[in-house]
């Protein structure tokens, strides 16, 4: 059991609008833990579009989702911001008062929070990998089939089928090939979007024999008990046949899934977590939702959107954090108060 | 407008009317269609708009570029009569086009 961090906010979700929670946030004097599932910043922005150009955000005739990312990145730098990747978090439990939160949020990871406000800016819920269509494959998950790789030793002397054409697929390919005992790697075509020198690699390996690459598609597992002992494949030539295989690891990419927070109390709106628009707080005081998450009449999803949503919300969480404290609206251009804040005074 | 017919993996279909220039994701958004969720707004980036092509009509379509080919590669269940509606233009062109819905995105 790890020790309890304590913080002021826990900001779930480090995508733009969890980033920029940090900021405004951050010039209300209060402290922030941010937390997402993927092993990076950036949410959307960087796992779907990090190269494509955005334009409607508000001062940038143009930035693509991973400049937008870097630049909120080093905008919140002045606040110190601590991150916990590869987390999310699996309960939620109320300590508190509706006058003053205080809630114990516990991770997958095992870290365990006490957080004075929560703001949900999950998007659109939590990345996971996406399923191939074969049926009856969660019989084999996590003994046969693996969407990542925790413990390379356990792919040792093993025959590994590998599905995909991206980068993770062409990576894993490589790394495992000099420990398994023979690696297969399988696309729907002959082209690779994984990086031209891992796709060379891979096809000097199997000029040389060393492993095989196979055009075509699962259609079924074959095994008993979660033990996999071949997988049915269409070739693209149109023949079907079985590849032999204890370990097969699909790379198929990411869906989002709104995940753990379906149990936490909060009212839901097909996936969505309803808020007002004064304070984006959810039926849970303490609870905020800003973003894709949340919805209120008239949402728009839009970044802009979400920018506006963290600004408001900072401000509730203001009066519950340092309830005694004279409210100043305040201008960073201005105030030499928010520019100290800033390391800009 | 442009005619689009799409059906479902239950069978049901459902036909639109389409704007030209717009892509054929918009026009099933702006209609409901069921089967086509269209996640990330049309950046050819998430593969929830992802359509089977009636035999008809694939050589009639123009060919896939290959950003459409590679975010194919995510999609369920993907054959070759496979393409994003997201990546497909309406033009008077393909007035009549008949499309399949999978049975689920992503």
């Amino acid at each position: 059991m790890s020790e309890t961090i304590k913080t002021d906010a826990l900001i779930i979700g480090a995508g733009p609008c969890g980033l920029f929670a940090v900021f405004e946030l951050g010039l209300l004097d209060i402290k922030a833990h941010v937390l997402d599932i993927l092993p990076r910043a950036g949410g959307q922005c960087s796992e779907l579009y990090p190269e494509k150009p955005i334009y409607d955000i508000p001062g940038f005739p143009q930035i693509t989702g991973q400049g937008l990312v870097d630049n909120l990145m080093k905008q919140i730098e002045p606040f110190a911001p601590t991150f916990h990747f590869n987390e999310q978090v699996d309960e939620l439990e109320s300590l508190g008062t509706p006058q003053a939160p205080l809630f114990r949020l516990r991770t997958n990871g095992g870290l365990v929070f006490e957080a004075k406000v929560v703001l949900i800016a999950a998007g659109g819920g939590s990345f996971q990998p996406k399923k191939p269509p074969v049926p009856g494959i969660e019989a084999y998950e996590e003994t046969s089939v693996f969407y990542a790789v925790r413990k390379m030793d356990s792919f040792r002397g093993k025959r590994v089928l590998i599905v995909g054409g991206g980068d993770s697929a062409l990576d894993w390919t490589l790394n495992l090939q000099p420990i398994a005992e023979r690696v297969t790697l399988m696309h729907r075509r002959d082209e690779f979007r994984a990086a031209p020198h891992s796709v060379n690699a891979m096809r000097e390996l199997v000029a040389a024999g060393e492993m095989d690459l196979v055009l075509g598609q699962m259609t079924g597992l074959k095994g008993e008990n979660g033990e996999l002992s071949a997988v049915s494949v269409k070739g693209n030539d149109g023949g079907a046949f079985d590849i032999a295989c204890e370990r097969m690891m699909p790379f198929f990419g990411l869906t989002m899934k709104l995940g753990p927070i379906a149990h936490w109390g909060l009212n839901l709106n097909e996936n969505l977590v309803p808020v007002d628009t004064e304070k984006f707080e959810t039926n849970v005081p303490g609870v905020f939702a800003i973003g894709d998450i949340n919805a209120y009449p008239g949402k728009l999803k839009l970044i802009l959107s979400g920018f506006h949503e963290a600004a408001l919300a900072a401000q509730k969480a203001n009066r519950y954090i340092y309830p005694d404290k004279k409210v100043v609206f305040q201008y960073t251009t201005s105030s030499s108060s928010l520019q100290k804040k800033l390391g800009v005074a | 407008m442009v005619k689009i017919t799409f059906i479902d993996a239950g069978g049901q279909s459902k036909t639109v009317e389409a704007e030209e220039g717009s892509t054929v994701m918009e026009a099933a958004i702006r209609n409901d269609v069921p089967g086509i969720e269209a996640e990330c707004g049309g950046a050819c980036a998430c593969a929830t708009c992802h359509v089977y092509v009636d035999e008809a009509w694939v050589e009639k379509l123009p060919k896939p570029e290959s950003m459409e080919e590679d975010m194919l590669d995510f999609a369920y269940d993907v054959r070759t009569e496979s393409r994003l509606s997201c990546q497909i233009r309406v033009t008077a062109a393909i007035d009549g086009l008949v499309l399949r819905t999978p049975e689920q995105q992503g």
